[in-house]
């Protein structure tokens, strides 16, 4: 008699055999060759000796970029963060009715749907150069995502507790306050963290486009050819988002997140 | 009788308040110090509903006539760029993510290098990644390609690791048990418990993906940004709008494709 | 935690080690295959000291000492058929078993093993979907396909009800018997130890406080290792 010891998993085999043609199809569509990939690493070579060492000089440039990127990263998560909050709890379909829920999940698709960079021109156009236009664009991406995020934690909780403080006759407030936040509280700190955390690497680059911040110093330093100053903002910025992410998990230990 | 003891309701104990209320001094005070510093312009405050109301009739109608020349070639390009970025990230990631896990690989001085090069990559923008591989490869795909793929072994890395450390150690102590070398482990062991996770972290990577490859052309790596920056320096406001509503609708029909597969899967 | 630890384990027969939880059977028997490693002395399997094998040698020396488990330490999500299998990744290379490329005699005694502990029919089922014995089934299968010259078990009985538990001992003994290899096994059932082993060893406080026949085994030898008067009646 005999058994097969391990049946084959076609779905599995097709699924992988697909990838690697749509691999080799796409690979061929944007012309990545291996030659192009050659010359390129060779040219890379000269590219990185030109990157060292960095030049610290014009520090003063450096950390007036610096800063204003941290004062949008700052402003624009508390405001999404205060924004977002009672967002998603309008969203939530095991606690609102469909005429709430349908606008508020709406209004966060079409905030999140937009590259922050996108959004950033936008406001660019809309309210000049500078800070303000980087704090707007990244405010509506925090919108999109931490709602979303936060949306999907409240539908998931558990509606016997809800349901609990609702027989004790609590107005609606005291409900989300004993019966809600507790339940997603820690989850909240986390994606609140994280969303910081990623305004803090958008805020470094929304100046590419005229939103103030680090992005546009760097991108003038590109456009001289200053490469040694592009190192130098670049290992700023790294130095910069590793000090947030630590502090951040600094932060949810005191909330025992 | 004796005096019953006075016994408070306290949430949390002296120190975890003091923690709590310096974090909460902390952000206080950071929101504060950046709403006084950072420089608003009153006047454009002002002049912005005028502004976008300008830009928005300038949008009107969309030029979707377009669409066909302009739009659907450098669309297909950034949809390859973002494919073929998450994938390249992900083999990259995978060792990567081995060597950061505590309990796989048991150097701490390997652990540790792990999360730097992972932080490192994740702290450089998409956006400033393709800056620079356009300084080396030239403007085009590649770069674009190359900037993808880069920064998302940064998140890919590091939620891979995290994965790899919430893994059940009895299986992997019974195939150390039985002397299998180490690959058969990894793949026996590890990968068969990770998987899951595996597959809802390269569909999340993707999709944020599709979304910073509309963005790449403006600096010139490919894919419809470029097609977004010219109409935008030609201040061509109806085929800039073509060129967002095309982008919306790839991103939607991205989103949904993803939570769809991702019920499949968990 | 354990002190002046000096045994001798026969080719043949079921050992069983009881004692108090936190005395150190379980430390014992992984140190026996370095699971845990001992801060000092040897270890001699067949005339080769385990305990001073540097890390490749130990895994291949692993390869003959199969080991059962608690908590049984299946991988969940693969197959009945792929957990054997793991037995024998110490002898394939790491391609062949992402190939799954076993060699013909390994999957023949594979199907043969699941015969005698009687989960033919579950081979392709996820591991996940099996009850806590026929887990431990297949764990103790998996171990087998090592061909073992020895079998380690650490509380293999802990999570079974008394009726499986009963089982398990059985088929651990019976294989024992036809393949004649020793067993070493780490149980706090008193009673099973009784009925199943031909050596019983005591432990307490980190020592050795019994060493004999089950037939042997007073309640004065118990009370001396377990301590206290009421659990006895």
């Amino acid at each position: 008699m005999s058994r097969v010891a391990f049946p084959a998993n076609w779905w599995a085999r097709a699924g992988w055999t697909l990838l690697l043609l749509y691999v080799a199809y796409a690979a061929s569509q944007l012309e990545l060759t291996p030659a192009r990939f050659a010359a390129g690493l060779e040219h890379g070579g000269k590219f990185i000796a030109r990157l060292f060492p960095p030049d610290f000089h014009r520090w003063e440039l450096l950390l007036k970029g610096m800063v204003e990127s941290l004062q949008i990263a700052v402003v624009a998560s508390a405001l999404g963060v205060l924004i977002s909050a009672p967002l998603a709890l309008l969203a939530a379909r095991n606690l609102m009715p469909v005429w709430a829920s349908w606008p508020a999940r709406a209004v966060m698709v079409l905030c999140r749907s937009f590259h922050p960079v996108i959004v950033a021109i936008l406001f660019v156009k809309a309210v000049g150069f500078g800070a303000l236009a980087g704090i707007l664009a990244l405010i509506i991406a925090s919108v999109g995502f931490l709602g979303k995020l936060l949306t999907e934690a409240i539908e998931e909780i558990s509606l016997k507790q809800v349901e609990a403080v609702r027989a004790t006759g609590a107005p609606f407030l005291s409900v989300v306050t004993y019966a809600v936040v507790p339940q997603v509280f820690a989850r909240f700190i986390g994606f609140a963290s994280y969303e910081t955390d990623a305004n803090l690497r958008n805020s470094t680059m929304v100046g590419i486009v005229g939103a103030g911040g680090i992005g546009g110093t760097l991108f003038a330093a590109f456009q001289r050819f200053d490469y040694d100053f592009v190192c130098a903002i670049v290992l700023t910025i790294i130095v910069l988002i590793m000090v947030g992410e630590v502090l951040t998990v600094r932060i949810k230990k005191v909330f025992r997140v | 009788m004796s005096a019953a003891l006075e016994r408070e309701w306290r949430r949390f104990t002296p120190v975890e308040r003091l923690g709590r209320f310096t974090v909460y001094f902390g952000v206080v005070a950071a929101i504060v110090a950046s709403l006084q510093t950072v420089e608003v312009i009153p006047e454009f405050l002002y002049d912005a509903p005028e502004q976008i109301g300008d830009m928005l009739v300038r949008m009107w109608p969309i030029a979707w006539g377009h669409y066909p020349e302009g739009v659907h070639q450098a669309l297909l390009e950034s949809l390859h760029i973002a494919t073929l970025g998450t994938v390249l990230a992900v083999l990259m990631a995978v060792p990567v993510a081995f060597l950061a896990a505590r309990n796989v690989t048991r150097s701490a001085g390997l652990n540790y290098a792990a999360k730097l090069v992972l932080v490192s990559a994740r702290s450089v923008n998409t956006l400033i990644w393709a800056l620079l591989f356009v300084a080396v490869f030239g403007p085009g795909a590649l770069a674009g390609t190359l900037a993808i793929a880069f920064h998302s072994i940064g998140f890919t890395g590091k939620l891979l690791g995290e994965a790899l450390e919430e893994s059940n150690r009895g299986s992997i102590e019974a195939l150390e048990a039985s002397g299998a070398p180490w690959l058969s482990i990894a793949l026996k062991g590890y990968w068969p418990q990770v998987r899951p996770a595996f597959w809802g972290i390269v569909l999340f990577r993707w999709d944020i993906n599709v979304r910073e490859s509309a963005v790449l052309g403006l600096v010139g790596a490919g894919g419809v940004g470029m097609a977004l920056d010219t109409a935008l320096n030609l201040f061509q406001w109806d085929r800039a709008a073509l060129i967002l509503v095309s982008v919306l609708a790839v991103v939607v029909v991205a989103e949904i494709a993803t939570t769809q597969l991702r019920k499949r899967i968990l | 935690m354990l002190r002046g630890i000096d045994l001798e384990f026969g080719a043949r027969g079921i050992t069983a080690v009881i004692g108090p939880s936190g005395t150190g059977k379980s430390t014992l028997i992984r140190c026996i295959n370095r699971l845990v490693e001992p801060s000092s002395g040897e270890i001699l399997l067949d005339g080769v000291d385990l305990a001073r094998l540097p890390r490749a040698e130990l895994r291949l020396a692993r390869r003959r000492i199969g080991m059962v488990f608690q908590e049984y330490n299946l991988v969940e999500r693969l197959s009945v058929m792929e957990n054997l299998l793991c037995g024998r990744l110490g002898y394939v290379s790491p391609l062949q078993a992402w190939l799954r490329r076993y060699p013909a005699k390994d999957i023949a005694r594979a199907f043969e093993l699941l015969d005698t502990v009687g989960l033919a029919a579950h081979a392709q089922s996820r591991a996940d979907s099996l009850s806590g014995g026929q887990r431990q089934r297949v764990g103790i299968a998996r171990a087998m396909m090592q061909e073992p010259q020895l079998l380690l078990a650490d509380e293999p009985t802990s999570s079974l009800d008394p009726k499986t538990s009963v089982e398990i001992m059985g088929l651990m003994q019976s294989l024992s018997r036809t393949h004649g290899f020793p067993v070493i096994i780490n149980i706090h059932n008193v009673e099973l130890a009784r009925r199943f082993a031909d050596r019983v060893v005591g432990m307490t406080g980190g020592q050795v406080v019994f060493d004999g026949p089950p037939a042997t085994l007073t309640d004065d030898h118990l009370q001396s290792i377990y301590g206290g008067e009421g659990w006895l009646e």
